[in-house]
């Protein structure tokens, strides 16, 4: 086990002195379109509502171990014509809980199709369902026609789960979608950074909801970044240690952040923006560091187009050299300078002003500075060969003189 | 006749330190010669997923190979530590839908980020290929640059420390997003350790904890803190340079020199004696 854990990569820090921490069980929820339209029996000549509920058995039973899975369900229940009524039909008919297979499968055995298809109000439910937590929780949103019970707009609900900062993503799976749906789910998706895809055949939608389920499992390693809110100028913002952080910044804002680095440390800072919404074609980021004065140090910057779920860039600072001078004279404590850091953006977009801003993750890191190399004291090359070559041979030539000299003037005396 | 003999041993043994050092040279530089293709080292696991952003990618070594199934639109990552003096390769093969579910073509792309998420040039490899309508498969590559052991802090050059690589599609008519697609990827590497000057002191491997914010800077006791150049024993060594080819060439550059010495000094005795 050691050998392995040496030979595996380490893509981010292990901590050595950090207790071991309990392993949080993944938390996802399936939320499944049960209205009318899942009668229609498009999927090789099988209903979409059997295709489903043949997937969700399959992926209760292929269940991995210590995974809390919660189903909810919307139109299932009210068979009238009342949209205010019908438009209420969202229940949970799983709690998020460690699974109890046979209940679970009794449960998606009864769906029938009857209802209206209220997806904004069934993904604020879900998200009550999962609850906070310190790790992502999924949803996976499974529907085959579009919303009928606008407002609220499912992409705006969305949009505002995903701005309260309690990490969701709302993964989406359209059966046999059209264009409208296709369209309002990618936009669900993109709002809450979560995936898309279309399921035309039962072996499609078994397999994308079994690994949506796997990638929850795989989130719960990654703690959720933390929320900070940034300044709007370098005096008064926060104060960060190392870490990952997220906060959120409008179009043309900029956010202000600073980090605390001592004379014999290096800053190293990256910030993806996560494009949420849809935006103008041609793009950029920037992560400036400043000085307290407001001088710059260093900036970092990455600008796109098309089609992208982030933009980052990321920059790394260190002082000159360390101040060794200085160090005598000082006998109190030394107050480690504070680097301002400011994130803008140069994105473009008709979205609402008012609108929550595009979110972005921030990675602080504070570490041993690396100072430059002296001059190398060994050499290399064909050239210093030739050179120490040439050298040795003239040392020989006149060390040979010099003896044939000095033994004649021996000789003769 | 005598130091004839002689001279001819000079001569062997010139030839003899010329042939050593060509097959020193051989077994030691670097190879000029152009990448060839990754393999997949033997024995090692497939990975069959992929992480959806840079906090979560999936972590996979050289050689090892990938193959995940996912959707078009998609945005897959994965990260690999790469070491000072590595050159890795980046290839991969995307099998498309079946072309009578696209209406068009759509351009693929693969990204190399560092462990600051900055964009990593590639110096070889069809970065951005462009797949048309009726392709069953596109391949993508990328050859990244030497990875250096130290750079200056504002300087964009790769160093030592986790890479990243994000597959994404990035123009595709819009009915074509979320078909299922297949996706295989191997990475390559080569190149030999320390061949420059400096060393990164914490390679570029990006914390995964959320952060605090704190009320106030802690101020450090200079006297407390740890020296950054400690005088204790261990550091007796530390002004030699580290092992690398630059030791054997200039050994063998002063071992050339005391030949040629030697040979030089024979030289000023050889018309006299004979």
């Amino acid at each position: 086990m050691v050998a392995l854990s040496a030979v595996l990569p380490t893509p981010a820090h292990a901590d050595d002195n950090e207790p071991v921490e309990t392993a949080v069980p993944p938390r996802v929820e399936l939320v499944l379109d049960v209205s009318g339209s899942m009668r229609a029996a498009d999927i090789d000549g099988r209903t979409r509502i059997s295709v489903a509920q043949q997937a969700f058995n399959e992926v209760v039973d292929a269940l991995p171990d210590g995974t809390e899975l919660g189903i909810r369900v919307l139109g299932a229940t009210y068979k009238g014509k009342d949209k205010t009524e019908g438009c209420k039909d969202t229940q949970q008919i799983v709690p998020v809980a460690p699974v109890d297979r046979a209940a679970a499968k009794n449960a998606i055995a009864a769906l029938r199709p009857t209802g209206f298809t209220p997806v904004g109000l069934a993904l604020r439910g879900a998200a009550e369902d999962l609850g906070t937590g310190e790790t992502t929780r999924r949803i996976i949103l499974i529907t085959d026609g579009e919303d009928t019970c606008a407002p609220p707009d499912p992409c705006d609900v969305a949009r505002e789960l995903a701005a309260k900062g309690t990490h969701l993503v709302v993964d989406t799976l359209g059966l046999a979608p059209d264009d409208k749906v296709r369209r309002q789910l990618l936009c669900i998706a993109g709002a809450t950074g979560g995936t898309y895809a279309s399921a035309e055949t039962p072996a499609e939608l078994t397999g994308r909801i079994k690994q949506l389920v796997d990638r929850a499992k795989d989130t719960t390693t990654v703690k959720t970044p933390a929320l900070v809110a940034g300044g709007k100028e370098c005096a008064g913002a926060p104060l960060l240690a190392p870490g990952v952080y997220t906060d959120r910044e409008k179009i043309s804002e900029h956010r202000w952040y600073r980090v605390p680095v001592r004379d014999d440390q290096e800053l190293r800072a990256s910030v993806s923006i996560a494009l949420d919404r849809p935006v103008n074609p041609d793009y950029g980021v920037l992560l400036r560091a400043t000085a307290a004065d407001g001088r710059e140090l260093v900036r970092g910057t990455d600008a796109g187009s098309g089609r992208t779920d982030v933009l980052s860039t990321g920059l790394r600072w260190s002082a000159l050299e360390p101040d060794v001078e200085s160090e005598p004279s000082t006998d109190g404590p030394v107050k480690p300078t504070e680097v301002c850091l400011v994130i803008s953006n140069s994105f473009a977009g008709s979205t609402a002003n008012d609108a929550p801003g595009m979110p972005f993750e921030l990675t602080i890191d504070v570490v041993a500075t690396s100072p430059a190399p002296d001059a190398p004291g060994l050499g290399s090359g064909w050239l210093l060969l030739l050179v120490l070559t040439i050298a040795g041979l003239l040392t020989g030539v006149l060390a040979g003189w010099l003896t044939r000299w000095w033994v004649a003037t021996w000789r003769t005396n | 006749m005598l130091i004839h003999h002689g001279q001819g041993h000079v001569r062997l043994r010139n030839r003899l330190a010329a042939a050593a050092f060509a097959a020193a040279c051989a077994t030691l530089l670097p190879a000029a010669a152009a990448m060839a293709a990754p393999t997949p080292s033997p024995g090692s696991a497939t990975v069959n997923r992929a992480g959806t952003s840079f906090l979560t990618a999936t972590a996979v070594s050289v050689g090892q190979p990938v193959q995940v199934t996912a959707s078009t639109g998609d945005y897959l990552y994965w990260s690999f530590s790469a070491t000072a003096g590595q050159t890795t390769q980046v290839a991969l093969t995307v099998a498309l839908p079946p072309a009578a579910k696209r209406t068009g073509a759509s351009t693929w792309t693969v990204d190399v980020f560092d462990g600051l998420r900055r964009r990593q040039a590639c110096t070889a490899g069809a970065q951005t290929p462009i797949a048309a309508a009726t392709a069953t498969a596109v391949e993508l590559g990328c050859t990244l640059r030497r990875v250096r052991s130290w750079a200056e802090p504002w300087s964009g050059d790769p160093l030592p420390g986790t890479y990243y690589v994000r597959l994404s599609v990035t123009d595709l008519p819009e009915p074509d997003l979320g078909l299922p697609i297949q996706v295989d990827m191997l990475l390559g590497a080569e190149g030999d350790a320390g061949a420059d000057d400096g060393e990164l002191k914490a390679p570029l491997v990006p914390p995964a904890k959320p952060g605090q914010v704190v009320a106030q800077a802690e101020p450090v006791d200079p006297s407390a803190s740890p020296s950054p150049t400690p005088d204790d024993g261990s550091s007796a060594l530390d002004w030699l340079p580290d092992l690398s080819a630059r030791w054997i060439w200039t050994t063998v550059g002063g071992v050339l020199a005391a030949v040629a010495g030697v040979f030089g000094f024979s030289l000023t005795w050889r018309r006299r004696r004979s």
